[in-house]
């Protein structure tokens, strides 16, 4: 076991774990935080996203000891004082979810996609978003929310 | 005496929290219900206490024996008991599924939560606002008669000015109301229900309240639950179906931190760790010696149809005749012929099965999101020799659960370990062995035929169907769940199985319908065992028979729409009326939204790489209906099928919340799309090779249509009766799409496609032939 130091939605942690564990199971079981969730620790699918130095991360393929020092925004971390993220709010104006198991990804890797490209081409949305999986298939109205808040293409 | 709120929680032993303020948008989830330290009987569904608590701050909570899968069945149950309770919306909330604090209304499945399940609810809170009227009588002096109530507050309808609120009528205390009926789906008061016209939630697009929580990050998953000594479960399935354990290496494990035990009884096996990537490298580093079965399990995937069509039979149904079909066939002027193959697909869920159970206080509690929670409570009960009222289910929120997946079988096996470790343990599945293991929707093959006359009309339809299905697993059965299978204690005679028939209502004068059950050489401890999956059998059956009538048409040289309406409009002497005449304002409902222009199929053919085209196809299930219209572009260089438009048409009667029935129907149409572009289960003579998102690929954003139409027909004929009830509505959809889709690509190629999952190479092997 080693001592890993990290900061997740501006906190500052420190656990004891193999250096090879997983960041996912560091969030969830020692933080007991909600948001990232085990889909399939392969890093296919998208349900254990986090934000790590800008990009959309999966969490479960990322081992404690590759994340020394970066800042770590989970889904909980998205709000700001209490309002929440412009891409959460179009999640509930857009009714997006269904069982909402993915919606942790989908939200984290649009928020990554919008970051990089404010105002993105159709193609661009479905291009961003194609590795991050939804089971009860909520893709379109995922879409929709992204353009809700993204707007026409530049 | 005036119970006290003490009073009343000591008799119901149940504790309401977080209740203080009123309730907002997520007012079902700010709630936690505790119970004691058991035991925990049923609730009596013949106490009015039993469904519904109003608190002195005049808020309601409802209390439902039913699941929500994401659906937004939750927010429906609070609108039609809100409008019978005269309560606003927005001062209820709901909880739903525990086992010790809801009514067993059988937990979900079969789409029927509004259509069957909605019914006692809505009683029940009708009988509510009748006693609290005549509580009201009572307080203001006056008859039942001459007073008002609106959102929970009651007025003397001649004087508004006085007035008395449920809260202040009853807050805190029961109503120690008894109902009666014969069983909880029976569960009446005295008090008539409203009528339509009187309903003021229900029709609304009231947004759901389960949202919220699952976008910033606050729900509570059952995934999430932890207690205090909680330690992690994995299993290690046999690397080969129908293999057995010969030993297992405990040495090769015993130097892992946190290694608490490794578990094992016939061929079940586990590891159980303190933490949780300690059980994942447990079960991975674990050695055992499995024996292979003396003969293959099954046949490779890609010889499943030929082993299917060969296999004898181990169950054939009556079939269903109407007529002479034989002899309409042999004097039939067109016979048409076609085979059409669905394999086995998979629930696939995408959090993988899992469960955490804790024994404390000599009690099994399991949080789960199996949607059947009532029977995982009583399964488990049986399973372990324990009563049943020391068993409970708390039902939390959960990956999408659509029929009989293996989140019951996790249930089971956390409750077997917590049981023999004596300590809560929470099970996980892993990726691969959820897409190997879960349940599987059967793999079919059917064999049409039909015959047309001179003048191109139906006269003759031939539906054989044979479906891999023997040994059908049901839910939560203490002697079917892998794990009783794996150690040895399963029941000794398999379930039947069965296939299915279409489920249209055309108007053929003669008609026979086969179906039979065939047995892959394995069927117990197999990863191809069959549960329903979502609308089960529904989308295999009905690719077949919803792509045949298509291959009439194009054989009449009709047009697929009207060849659909003549068939429902023809042989009044069978007519059924009324579900024909909803079939028909729904086909033409979506014809219309489409804009679909009349002629034959296939279409001019267009000369480019990308061609496009259309398809219809129609299906019925209980008592909805559902049309579908999808726009196709196939790109002839790489097999791609891209399904740009889809207009579907649903009636499923009295509609509680349309915007959470049109988002339901986008979604289930979209899940058979996957079905019918990419899902399919593989395997080798030896094991199912399907494991994750590579080798089980699903549908994508990159899929997704470029417009969805969902027309919502309420398709009464008869404008001078009340509203239609509320039918079911959720798994009709599921099933035309793979019809639709095989519709267009003839339309836009003319070229057939009739087996699932329409993958490029698949497209582009056809494309070739035909060209051949």
């Amino acid at each position: 076991m080693s001592q890993f130091t990290l900061t997740v939605n501006g906190r500052s942690h420190t656990v004891d774990v193999e250096p090879s564990t997983p960041l996912l199971y560091v969030l969830r079981n020692d933080l007991g935080l909600q948001g990232p969730r085990f889909g399939c620790g392969l890093g296919q699918c998208g349900a254990c996203t986090v934000i790590m130095r800008g990009e959309a991360v999966r969490s479960c393929v990322q081992p404690i000891s590759a994340v020394r020092g970066a800042a770590i925004t989970t889904l909980e971390g998205l709000a700001t004082d209490g309002v929440l993220h412009p891409l959460q709010q179009a999640w509930i104006d857009e009714q997006v979810p269904q069982c909402g198991f993915c919606q942790n990804g989908q939200i984290l890797t649009a928020k990554a996609l919008l970051d990089k490209t404010p105002r993105p081409t159709d193609a661009q949305i479905r291009e961003g978003m194609a590795r991050t999986l939804c089971r009860c298939m909520t893709y379109y109205r995922v879409q929709a929310a992204i353009r809700r808040v993204a707007g026409d293409p530049a | 005496m005036t119970p006290s709120r003490r009073d009343f929680l000591k008799t119901t032993g149940l504790l309401v929290v977080g209740l203080t303020s009123v309730p907002g948008a997520a007012a079902g989830l700010s709630e936690v219900v505790l119970q004691g330290p058991g035991p925990y009987p049923d609730p009596d569904f013949r106490q009015l206490d039993s469904w519904i608590v109003i608190r002195a701050d005049n808020t309601a909570t409802f209390f439902v024996g039913k699941t929500d899968l994401g659906q937004g069945t939750g927010t429906a149950f609070r609108q039609i008991m809100s409008d019978e309770l005269d309560m606003a919306y927005a001062r209820t909330a709901c909880v739903m599924g525990s086992t010790d604090v809801t009514v067993d209304q059988g937990g979900s499945g079969g789409s029927d939560a509004l259509q069957a399940d909605g019914w006692p609810m809505r009683r029940v809170a009708a009988e509510a606002r009748r006693v609290l009227l005549e509580l009201a009588s009572v307080r203001l002096g006056v008859p039942v008669a001459a007073l008002a109530v609106s959102d929970g507050v009651v007025t003397v309808a001649a004087s508004p000015d006085r007035r008395v609120t449920y809260g202040e009528l009853i807050g805190g205390k029961r109503f120690n109301v008894t109902l009666s009926g014969a069983n909880a789906d029976a569960t009446t008061g005295l008090a008539p229900l409203k009528t339509v016209q009187q309903l003021k939630a229900t029709g609304q697009s009231l947004p759901r309240y389960d949202i919220p929580p699952k976008v910033d990050g606050s729900l509570r998953w059952a995934v999430g639950v932890t207690a205090p000594g909680m330690v992690h479960a994995r299993n290690v399935k046999p690397p080969m179906a129908g293999a057995t354990l010969m030993s297992v290496d405990e040495a090769s494990v015993k130097d892992l931190p946190g290694l608490v035990g490794v578990v094992r009884e016939g061929n079940y096996l586990a590891v159980v760790c303190e933490r949780e990537e300690q059980a994942i490298r447990a079960a991975r580093q674990l050695k055992a010696q499995w024996q292979p079965p003396a003969t293959a399990p099954f046949p490779a995937s890609e010889n499943l149809f030929t082993f299917i069509r060969n296999a004898p039979p181990v169950f054939s149904a009556p079939p269903v005749v109407v007529g002479t079909p034989d002899a309409a066939l042999a004097g039939a002027a067109t016979v048409v012929e076609a085979q059409y193959e669905v394999p086995f697909q998979g629930h696939t869920a995408f959090g993988p099965a899992h469960a955490m159970a804790d024994p404390s206080n000599g009690q099994m509690t399991i949080y789960s999101n199996e949607m059947k929670s009532y029977g995982l409570r009583n399964g488990v009960a049986r399973f372990l020799g324990i009563p049943r009222d020391r068993v409970r289910v708390v039902w939390m929120d959960g990956p999408q659960a659509f029929g009989r997946t293996a989140a019951g079988d996790a249930g089971f096996e956390a409750a077997y370990l917590a049981q023999r470790l004596g300590r809560p343990v929470r099970v996980q599945w892993s990726r691969q062995e959820e897409t190997a293991w879960d349940t599987k929707g059967p793999a079919y093959a059917v064999t049409m035929r039909g015959g047309l006359d001179a003048a191109g009309h139906l006269v003759a339809l031939d539906y054989d169907a044979r479906a891999a299905d023997h040994n059908h697993v049901g839910y939560n059965e203490f002697d079917t769940v892998l794990i009783a299978q794996l150690t040895g204690r399963r029941k000794a005679t398999p379930a039947r199985g069965g296939a299915s028939t279409p489920s249209d209502t055309y108007a053929v004068p003669h008609r026979r319908m086969a179906t039979h059950v065939v047995s892959l050489p394995l069927i117990w401890e197999t990863p191809l065992r069959t549960g329903n999956l979502r609308d089960p059998n529904g989308p295999q059956v009905t690719f077949a028979s919803e792509s045949f009538i298509d291959e009439l048409a194009a054989a009449a040289k009709a047009d697929p729409v009207a060849f659909r309406l003549q068939l429902l409009t023809a042989g009044t002497g069978d007519d059924r009326g009324f579900k024909r005449a909803r079939s028909i304002a729904v086909v033409k409902a979506a014809a219309e939204k489409f804009g679909w222009e009349p002629r034959s199929s296939p279409g001019p053919r267009g000369t480019g790489e990308v061609v496009t085209g259309r398809g219809i196809a129609y299906a019925y299930r209980s008592e909805t209906v559902v049309a579908q219209i999808v726009e196709v572009e196939v790109n002839r260089r790489t097999g791609r099928i891209w399904v740009k438009r889809v207009v579907c048409a649903h009636d499923c009667g009295l509609v509680v919340n349309p915007l959470g029935v049109t988002r339901a129907i986008e979604c289930g149409t979209l899940h058979s799309l996957s079905r019918a572009l990419y899902e399919e289960v593989r395997f080798d003579t030896a094991k199912v090779t399907s494991v994750d998102w590579i080798s089980h690929p699903t549908l994508t954003h990159a899929d997704t249509p470029q417009r969805i139409d969902v027309v919502l027909v309420n398709g009464d004929p008869n404008p001078d009766r009340p509203d239609l009830p509320h039918y079911g509505a959720g798994e009709t959809v599921c099933k035309p799409t793979l019809a639709a889709v095989a519709n267009a690509v003839f339309d836009a190629t003319g070229v057939r496609l009739r087996r699932i999952p329409f993958r490029p190479e698949r497209v582009l092997d056809a494309l070739r032939l035909a060209r051949s």
